[in-house]
């Protein structure tokens, strides 16, 4: 059991989203860096699609009521359990009582808190991932506030019992193909797209402009999608789609020219013309892009975008590989500080 | 393809009830496909939604248009739900915008919206919400430039050649001109939405505010 201490609102439970019911209008929601989601479940040795706490607003801080594995994942928010400070990217277990206070992140957006288990909250639709548009899923339908108290679903006594402390290294550091393909320097988040629909039926200059261009992450952000703004965008010749369709990662050009990234909590349709979709493997590169940072599109094909999947995929099997190791060690004498894959105290 | 494992498929030709049916139809073959998570009807047209990414995504939308090409309309008889408008003032913040394009008085812009039976086309956007095809071609009012951030529930407005009716409060890019009340979702229920495809609703003019 975890007590919610912190008051701010727009933390939620996520897993790795609704799938099958588009055609209800119920969209996938999940979390917005499904990476770190599946590395704090694969640390702690639960199903990879276990549901954590997505924080997005900080300070953030919860309170352990019993002996408990947990993993932080996602954005280095200066995390301490009591006095203690964490490095990002690590697992261990608190005991009853213990405090885990993350602050405010400088270069990403979202952490995940995992427990061993996984978060138990009932399964709605097929997910635990809280929708709040129609307050489904997730705890109550609604983000968390203080005072809330979260369970685990019951995990083996071998996985709560675990001592284990180790970190992993975080996938910006790992999933380097990110950086073969970055056209020039670039303080910007580079994401990989394929163009889309409509892409043709935007102006040359207006093509070359949405590769070229740095965008900038406007404050009217958020999990439903990433208001973008640069250079204005124009079609051809103006046109009115009929409603279709939509997946997270479409970028959209409404009329005013300015591109919009629908992302987990996106609605299921929508009718403005599309330019290009961000591959699902960079898909939590957007997740982590900070409000006012920047974003470079660089195109891609289908066949490089299945393998940008797989060296994510490759990534986990990696640090299931490691977790699995540590766990059998850890088993023979408990005490043995288990491997450090990456260690930055 | 729009990424790498969702496929839209636009059907050629009239925004008609036919094209729709044919689509229903359409979406019935392809979900039985056992790569394809989910086929979701959209207005005449198809989002297909894979388990993995396919390898050939040119077989598979040669596939998807062989079966366009030999199906038949499938024609579902649906349920009339009549829901009550208050059409104007706060319910429709962009009533004077529609207006404005139409060059129709209030009291038109209503009759006409409240005259057709429409038909229940597809389920999307959000949670329980219905796309409906019958919308008076004198009211086409193009989406909003900039979309707004939230509109009510129950919220009715029409984009394009579309109307509809929100059925909980979240960001559109439509132009809202009126409001109802009626639940049109519950995650409990089997199927969750209560509209579904084939379906006829009714607005009728509950007040009209100036």
């Amino acid at each position: 059991m975890i007590e919610i201490l912190s008051s701010t609102a727009l933390n939620m439970v996520q897993d790795l989203g609704r799938d099958g019911y588009h055609r209800f209008g119920v969209g996938t929601a999940g979390a917005m860096d499904r990476v770190a989601l599946t590395i704090g479940n694969v640390m702690l040795g639960n199903p990879d699609g276990a549901a954590a706490i997505e924080i997005q607003i900080f300070p953030f801080k919860v309170r352990f009521h019993a002996t408990l594995p947990f993993a932080l994942t996602g954005a280095d928010c200066n995390a301490r359990l009591d006095d203690r400070a964490l490095p990002p990217w690590w697992t261990m277990s608190a005991k009853a009582g213990q405090v885990l206070e993350l602050d405010v992140p400088v270069h990403a957006t979202r952490a995940y808190l995992t427990i061993a288990g996984g978060i138990d909250v009932p399964i709605v639709l097929g997910s635990r991932s809280t929708q709040l548009r129609g307050e489904i899923g997730g705890y109550k339908g609604r983000a968390l506030v203080a005072g809330d108290r979260i369970a685990g679903v019951a995990a083996t006594a071998a996985l709560v019992a675990s001592e284990m402390e180790f970190g992993v290294e975080p996938p910006d550091l790992v999933l380097i193909n990110g950086r073969s393909w970055s056209p020039s320097p670039s303080k910007s988040t580079i994401v990989r797209v394929i163009p889309a629909t409509e892409d043709r039926r935007f102006d040359g200059p207006s093509r070359e402009a949405f590769y070229a261009a740095d965008w900038k992450i406007t404050p009217q952000s958020n999990r439903y999608g990433y208001r973008l703004s640069g250079p204005s965008l124009t079609m051809r010749e103006p046109m009115e789609l009929r409603s279709h369709g939509i997946i997270p990662g479409i970028v959209q050009v409404p009329l005013g020219g300015q591109p919009i990234i629908q992302l987990s909590d996106a609605q299921t349709a929508g009718g403005y013309p599309k330019i290009a979709t961000i591959i699902e493997a960079d898909l939590w590169r957007i997740g982590q892009a900070p409000l006012g940072s920047s974003l470079r599109f660089v195109e891609t094909s289908h066949a490089e975008a299945v393998a940008a999947e797989e060296e994510v995929k490759r990534y986990i099997d990696m640090v299931r590989a490691a977790a699995m190791r540590n766990r059998s060690l850890s088993d023979k004498v408990s005490a043995i500080p288990a491997i450090v894959m990456n260690d930055r105290t | 393809m729009l990424g790498t494992k969702a496929m839209l498929f636009e059907a050629p030709g009239a925004f008609v009830l036919e094209t729709q049916q044919r689509i229903w139809s359409l979406a019935k073959v392809v979900e039985t496909w056992p790569d394809v998570l989910e086929a979701a009807p959209g207005m005449t047209n198809l989002l297909v939604q894979f388990r993995k990414c396919p390898s050939d995504p040119d077989a598979v939308a040669a596939s998807i248009a062989r079966v366009w090409d030999n199906c038949e309309p499938l024609s579902i008889a649906g349920k009339v739900v009549d829901l009550p408008v208050i059409y104007g003032g706060e319910e429709g913040l962009h009533m004077a915008d529609v207006v404005a394009y139409t060059r129709l008085p209030v009291e038109d812009v209503v009759r006409r919206h409240t005259a057709p039976l429409y038909t229940v086309y597809a389920l999307g956007s959000h949670p329980g919400y219905g796309y409906l095809g019958g919308l008076d071609a004198t009211l086409f009012v193009p989406r909003r430039k900039v979309p707004l951030q939230l509109i009510a529930g129950g919220s009715v407005s029409i984009g394009g050649a579309q109307t509809g009716v929100s059925a909980s409060p979240g960001p559109s890019g439509w132009n809202t001109i009126g409001r109802t009340n009626f639940k049109f979702f519950d995650a409990a229920a089997s199927p969750p939405s209560v509209l579904a495809p084939g379906d006829m609703i009714r607005f009728q003019v509950e007040r009209i505010k100036t």
